[in-house]
């Protein structure tokens, strides 16, 4: 009988922790249909080419996808070299124990956790007041030039907040290529950096690739850094030079749905910039399951 | 990789032609460049405490930002107008500037609240569920579809409390203010659960078998196993997690920026608008006047936020550690 109960009683427990796993896959389906109801319908081809127009109630969101494709095919240039060199350091070249290694982990842990407005205070403060305003008196530049916000200031702060991922993932791919390659390679007479070049990180390759994509969507979806380093509410024109501000399809969103002048107007824009930006983060997390569980299954298999 | 064997061979080495030396040369080079580039991630993290505290240093160093924004205006009640009581304001942009950070920290503790109140049992559930009791193929299933949640960007989930959340909750409960702190910080829950659930999952999973076993092999049920042996003993994974669940809610700044109705009110209703700290900063930055007191203001609170943000991510750290010493000192 307390047996019984017991059973029941647990039975119930269990189904509520299911309840609450089942609550996170419901929320996710509401925003997912929501975004697709209200937005697809409005994605057309005129849509995604056209700047916005009659004070962005009409029109599309080209400046912004081009702004927002630019701006992390930077960060992404900015981002990888040193997030891998870091990883391969800490993976290939510390000693075991060492001290600079740990310290290096554990800035990267905090990395992670430093909220993405103070990147933007930093980028603000660092790149654009003290590097591009160095830069401005050392070029002799009356007015401002490098020392405004503009997109390659907006694409290195990014770069920074995504260094952790890069590094891990990287660290991880590094992991997963196995022991056996890289002492092949040193009895054959290779030095550690050509085994480095020429077998471990084509063999991490995939991990890496993993590791930018992951760091493209996460960069191209973050606002509150870009808020004040280049983002900008409207350009007639496309960002040609470094220093030049750009529109984003974040920030965009979040224009569109904080400070439009008539929110019935601009709600089926609103939702499809929404759907779209949705699309892009989705589909490039897709395809950075699909490398990582490849590789996966590769490394299981050469083991 | 465990490099001693190759240093031994290169020291060994009694006499080295041109050619070897030059490749010694070069490898010596190339590691250092490699170890070099290994100190841009604390260069960052330094830079960015150095420059943000650089640009808030003002308010204690420059008289006229000493005078607007002293710590007492900051953090103690003031008169603001003749013969009213004192009261904590935040308004930066007025005749006579009001500076306490009060109000922006009780936005911030109430939106942070909700928000942990919903997404810690709701987060551990779901992992304890993922961990213990879903069969392989639907666990397979979940944890990509957290990570697709942890995937989206802040500012679509703000989007999302700002259009359907908060017009959901106006209409079944008939708030005054649309905008307020639930409905920001029930967007916020939806940004941290995924976190919640990751780490706490990792720290569940990392229990040994034989725990489990053992507690089975004694006639526990499934349940009892759950919550009496594997739960106690990832206790502090899970902390760890709720730690940077909360955070992680602490920094979020565009949902609350759309969703919280941004003002800077003092009272305990939940049903009213709140302002948060770091959506202050957001709001404000881009029309302030730089080096103007209220810039060093910003900056100040940024100092803050990045101060919170490190102690808590550095006690999650020490307390995953702590599973995965306790779990391998047992002898798993």
């Amino acid at each position: 009988m307390k047996n019984t109960m017991r059973r029941i009683v647990g039975g119930a427990l269990t189904s509520l922790t299911g309840f609450a796993a089942l609550l996170i896959v419901a929320i996710l389906a509401i925003i997912l249909f929501d975004a697709m109801r209200g937005g697809f319908g409005n994605i057309t081809w005129q849509f995604l080419s056209e700047p916005p127009s009659d004070g962005m109630m009409g029109g599309g969101i080209f400046p912004a996808l081009y702004g927002t494709a630019a701006l992390t095919l930077l960060m992404t240039l900015a981002v990888m070299p040193v997030g891998v060199l870091t990883a391969v350091y800490l993976h290939e070249y510390a000693p075991p124990s060492s001290l600079l290694a740990r310290a290096v982990r554990l800035a990267v842990v905090n990395l992670a956790g430093v909220p993405s407005i103070v990147f933007g205070l930093f980028g603000l403060g660092f790149f654009i007041h003290f590097v591009g305003g160095s830069m401005d008196r050392a070029l002799g530049y009356q007015e401002l030039h490098w020392g405004q916000p503009g997109i390659l200031w907006a694409s290195l702060t990014l770069a920074v907040l995504t260094l952790p991922v890069v590094i891990v993932s990287t660290e991880e791919a590094l992991r997963a290529v196995p022991m056996d390659h890289r002492t092949a390679s040193l009895a054959l007479g290779a030095t550690r950096s050509q085994t480095l070049a020429r077998v471990v990180l084509p063999g991490a390759l995939p991990g890496i690739l993993t590791g930018a994509v992951l760091a493209v969507s996460r960069g191209a979806g973050e606002v509150a850094p870009i808020l004040f380093t280049g983002a900008a509410y409207f350009l007639p024109d496309l960002p040609s030079k470094l220093n030049a501000q750009f529109m984003h399809l974040g920030y965009h969103t979040y224009v569109l749905a904080t400070q439009s002048p008539d929110v019935e107007a601009t709600r089926p824009l609103l939702y499809a910039t929404v759907l779209v930006l949705l699309a892009l983060t989705f589909a490039l997390n897709l395809v950075a399951v699909l490398i990582r569980a490849r590789t996966r299954r590769r490394a299981s298999a050469a083991h | 990789m465990q490099s001693e064997g190759l240093v031994e061979t290169a020291t060994v080495a009694p006499r080295l032609s041109s050619v070897a030396r030059r490749r010694q040369i070069r490898e010596k080079v190339i590691a250092g460049f490699i170890t070099a580039m290994a100190f841009t991630g604390i260069a960052a993290l330094v830079l960015i405490l150095v420059f943000i505290a650089k640009e808030a240093l003002a308010i204690f160093l420059d008289a006229h930002a000493r005078e607007e924004a002293s710590l007492s205006k900051m953090f103690l009640p003031q008169v603001v107008r003749a013969g009213k009581p004192a009261a904590f304001v935040w308004q930066p942009v007025s005749s006579v500037p009001k500076v306490s950070m009060i109000p922006l920290f009780i936005g911030t503790l109430k939106t942070t609240l909700v928000s942990m109140v919903v997404a810690v049992p709701v987060g551990v559930a779901g992992a304890l569920f993922a961990a213990e009791f879903a069969p392989r193929r639907m666990r397979e299933i979940l944890k990509p579809t957290i990570e697709l949640l942890a995937g989206i960007p802040s500012v679509v989930l703000g989007f999302f409390a700002l259009m359907v959340l908060a017009s959901f909750l106006q209409d079944t409960f008939g708030l005054t203010s649309r905008l307020n702190a639930v409905v920001a910080g029930l967007g916020l829950s939806l940004a941290i659960v995924p976190v919640i659930f990751t780490v706490a999952e990792d720290a569940l999973t990392a229990v040994p078998r034989s725990y489990r076993e053992a507690s089975l092999a004694l006639g526990a049920t499934p349940w009892e196993t759950a919550w009496k042996v594997v739960l106690p003993a990832a206790a502090p994974g899970i902390l760890a997690a709720c730690v940077l669940g909360f955070g992680r809610a602490i920094g979020e700044t565009m949902i609350v920026l759309m969703a919280s109705g941004n003002a800077a009110i003092v009272s305990w209703n939940f049903a009213d608008s709140v302002r948060s700290m770091s959506a202050t900063i957001a709001a404000e930055m881009g029309e302030v006047v730089v080096g103007s007191p209220h810039y060093s203001l910003l900056f100040f609170i940024g100092v803050e936020l990045f101060l919170f943000t490190f102690v808590l991510n550095m006690l999650a750290n020490v307390w995953t550690r702590r599973v995965i010493k306790r779990l391998s000192g047992a002898g798993a």
